[in-house]
């Protein structure tokens, strides 16, 4: 091989050959993707197939949802505990995998759920479960306890796993006056309880990630993957 | 055989040659030199974290006080420590310097080398402290803050430019097919880092086009990177140790282009399943498989030219470690391409399968090779020979079982994970202790490592400063019978 341009132009073009297949055309397909609302309706128009014009359904709210305040905080905390590493945030189709017989979610994930996220966590390791719908699964007051104590401990609430402890996201503390409303409540005769005297209160971070993890959920359908009841 | 095997890199007995040879290593000692005690010192660095991540794994609560040392945060360390620092210090060091010998072009203005290289290691020293405090990425194979990266790819330009250099100003008009790989890999890794970088961290593309770059990059940092880099090394030193040129020149034509055209669209097999469009996920699968074309061919290429000559490769320092390489190189393709399959990957995406498949590529094949070539080289650099043959010898047998204990461990937990977990029936935490076990052998296979790459530093650095006892040693230091006799 002594011709060198040629050599030169193979190597340039062998890659600029993926980058324009794999990126710049998944960037015009999927860059494009908009909010929308769970169902369209159709027009009297019609497109060059002769299928009805479809459009957004009218005074409906539109998904999916701006992420807002605290949780948003709570998505740096996620990202700089290297969550990711153990927990994917996808959920695969009905009979691809289990995911959606494991609870994991209503259905399967799709492009369009991910066009808001500044950073997308898709991952690949399910050391630990998915976390796409973590806020269906545990919901409410119920579920932020739940959640508070197993980062405090994962034994807690779920003994066996090999998930690391986040308890340098919580402060332990003599209680002065009266408890805080925010400590966290332990089961009784738990082993991972503070002292008599002592509460364990979450850090602005740990309560951040909470609310992280209750907004991960997918309660809304879009066009191209509705919820099945 | 055409003319252009005849003048390949292949034992040169000419005193000409070899003067010649000897000045450009002369040329790019002291660069090559501090490559290599980089590459190692992160070597151990990052074992280190290995270890601590291995144990982590199954010991939940190990270490687990302190904030920087969460699980996360040391894993993304190991792993930047080991691609950034150990391989590609290893890269520079080895890839140059069999670059300015197959251009028989000496390295001129080394120091400005030197420099880029000092500020390649800041940048990643720079980065691995701020991935342990916090300012981790959580992009894979992208951890690294963003106040360090552009000094990474700025020495990067610098280091890089070497190699075209050498490559501009060659003399002769053969080009050997290891030049091929080297020059495409040193245009093709910047490439892929600034890309993904800006459409990742600095300018994040819409939803999920940012993982579609990521797995783009990240698989080619493999494809593109590592593997022309360890085969440009495997193509050079097998015909230099055994004295007989490379079997096929044709051969080694396919193997290249091949690599070139399919290796770089196939990381998109990392999101099957996902929430991506299917099209991109059957060009990843497609090209997944027609891998099975460049390492076929590169594997029969390879193993014509050592057939017949197994006691020179075991006897060989060098040769040991290449084969040992070269022979993963195949054995870890085939699997990749078969886990590329729907069907497979159905089972072991999101397992530990695919983190010892990683360890398979990264280190049976890439790393093994590289050892090789240092083996190879520092004589030549030093003018002295290695001064411990047992320790080689520990070297290979410990990092050759244990990484054979580590794959094994890792795909046979990770194969059984994968089906439990596609079994609705059986609870999470199951499936999650079902891995303990082989996450224990994991960690066994990792003291076994430990071992090799203690070995090999100490005789690294004993070869380095201990000079006066070991250069009076006569012969090239082999392994197996006749030790230090014969020099061929």
């Amino acid at each position: 091989m002594k011709n060198l341009p040629l050599l030169f132009c193979g190597i340039f073009f062998a890659l600029a050959f993926s980058f324009t297949g794999l990126i710049l055309t998944s960037h015009i397909q999927i860059g494009s993707l908009t909010q929308t609302t769970e169902t369209l309706e159709a027009t009297d128009d019609l497109d060059e197939n002769g299928m009805p014009v479809m459009v957004l359904a009218e005074g409906e709210p539109l998904y999916p949802a701006m992420p807002v305040g605290l949780a948003q905080q709570g998505k740096e905390v996620y990202i700089s505990m290297g969550c990711i590493y153990c927990h994917s945030q996808q959920v695969r189709r009905n009979e691809f995998g289990a995911d959606i017989e494991r609870g994991w979610g209503p259905r399967q994930t799709v492009a369009r759920d991910y066009i808001l996220q500044e950073r997308v966590l898709l991952g690949t390791m399910r050391t630990g479960p998915d976390l796409a719908h973590l806020g269906g699964r545990y919901a409410g007051d119920a579920g932020r306890d739940w959640n508070h104590l197993h980062l405090y401990n994962p034994q807690i609430v779920s003994k066996g796993s090999t998930m690391p402890p986040f308890a340098f996201l919580y402060d332990v503390r003599q209680i002065t006056s009266k408890p805080s409303e925010e400590a966290l409540t332990f089961p009784p005769n738990s082993e991972y309880a503070p002292e008599a005297g002592y509460e364990v209160v979450p850090t602005r971070r740990a309560k951040a990630l909470v609310e992280y993890l209750l907004s991960l959920k997918i309660n809304y359908s879009l066009p191209e993957a509705p919820i099945l009841e | 055989m055409s003319a252009d095997q005849k003048q390949g890199p292949y034992s040169s007995n000419s005193e000409a040659v070899r003067l010649e040879l000897s000045q450009i290593d002369a040329s790019i000692r002291s660069a090559a030199l501090f490559f290599v005690i980089a590459a190692i010192t992160w070597l151990l660095i990052g074992t280190v974290f290995a270890l601590l991540v291995a144990v982590k794994a199954h010991q939940p609560n190990f270490a687990s006080t302190f904030e920087f040392l969460t699980f996360g945060r040391v894993r993304s360390a190991h792993l930047n420590a080991m691609a950034l620092g150990w391989a590609s210090n290893i890269i520079f060091a080895v890839g140059l310097w069999i670059m300015a010998r197959l251009c028989r072009a000496p390295i001129n203005h080394k120091g400005i080398l030197f420099i880029a290289g000092v500020f390649w290691n800041i940048g990643l020293t720079v980065g691995i402290f701020g991935i342990l405090r916090g300012d981790i990425t959580s992009v894979e194979w992208l951890e690294i803050p963003k106040y360090a990266t552009p000094l990474l790819a700025i020495s990067y330009a610098l280091i890089g430019v070497w190699g075209v250099m050498a490559f501009r100003f060659r003399k002769g008009d053969h080009v050997y097919v290891s030049q091929w790989y080297i020059l495409a890999a040193l245009f093709w890794f910047p490439w892929l880092y600034v890309v993904a970088q800006v459409m990742i961290i600095w300018f994040p593309a819409r939803g999920v086009v940012q993982s579609v770059t990521n797995w783009w990059f990240a698989h080619n940092v493999l494809g593109l990177w590592f593997t022309p880099m360890a085969l440009a090394t495997a193509y050079y030193l097998i015909p230099k140790v055994l004295g007989r040129p490379i079997y096929s020149y044709y051969l080694s034509v396919l193997g290249f282009w091949a690599l070139a055209i399919f290796y770089n669209w196939a990381g998109i097999h990392h999101l099957i399943g996902g929430p991506i469009p299917v099209w991109l996920i059957s060009a990843g699968i497609v090209a997944s498989v027609m891998m099975v074309i460049p390492v076929v061919v590169v594997g029969i290429n390879h193993h014509m030219s050592v057939v017949g000559l197994y006691k020179e490769v075991w006897r060989s320092p060098t040769l040991r470690f290449v084969v040992f390489g070269a022979i993963s190189y195949t054995l870890v393709s085939l699997i990749g391409s078969a886990m590329a399959l729907r069907t497979v990957s159905e089972i072991t995406h999101f397992t530990h399968f695919t983190v010892g498949h990683a360890h398979h590529g990264v280190y049976a094949f890439f790393t093994m090779i590289m050892f090789g070539g240092v083996y190879y080289m520092m004589p030549r650099l030093l003018k002295r020979e290695w001064p411990s043959s047992f320790l080689i010898k520990l070297h290979f047998w410990a990092c050759a079982l244990g990484i054979t204990i580590m794959i094994v461990a890792l795909q046979v937990g990770g194969w059984i994970q994968g089906l439990e977990m596609n079994n609705a029936e059986i609870p999470f935490l199951e499936v999650v202790q079902n891995t303990i076990p082989w996450l224990k052998a994991r960690s066994v296979s990792g003291l076994f490592l430990t071992v090799g790459h203690i070995a090999f530093a100490a005789n690294f650095f004993w070869m380095l400063f201990a000079a006066g006892a070991v250069r009076a040693k006569q012969g090239p230091t082999l392994l197996g019978s006749n030790e230090g006799g014969s020099a061929r």
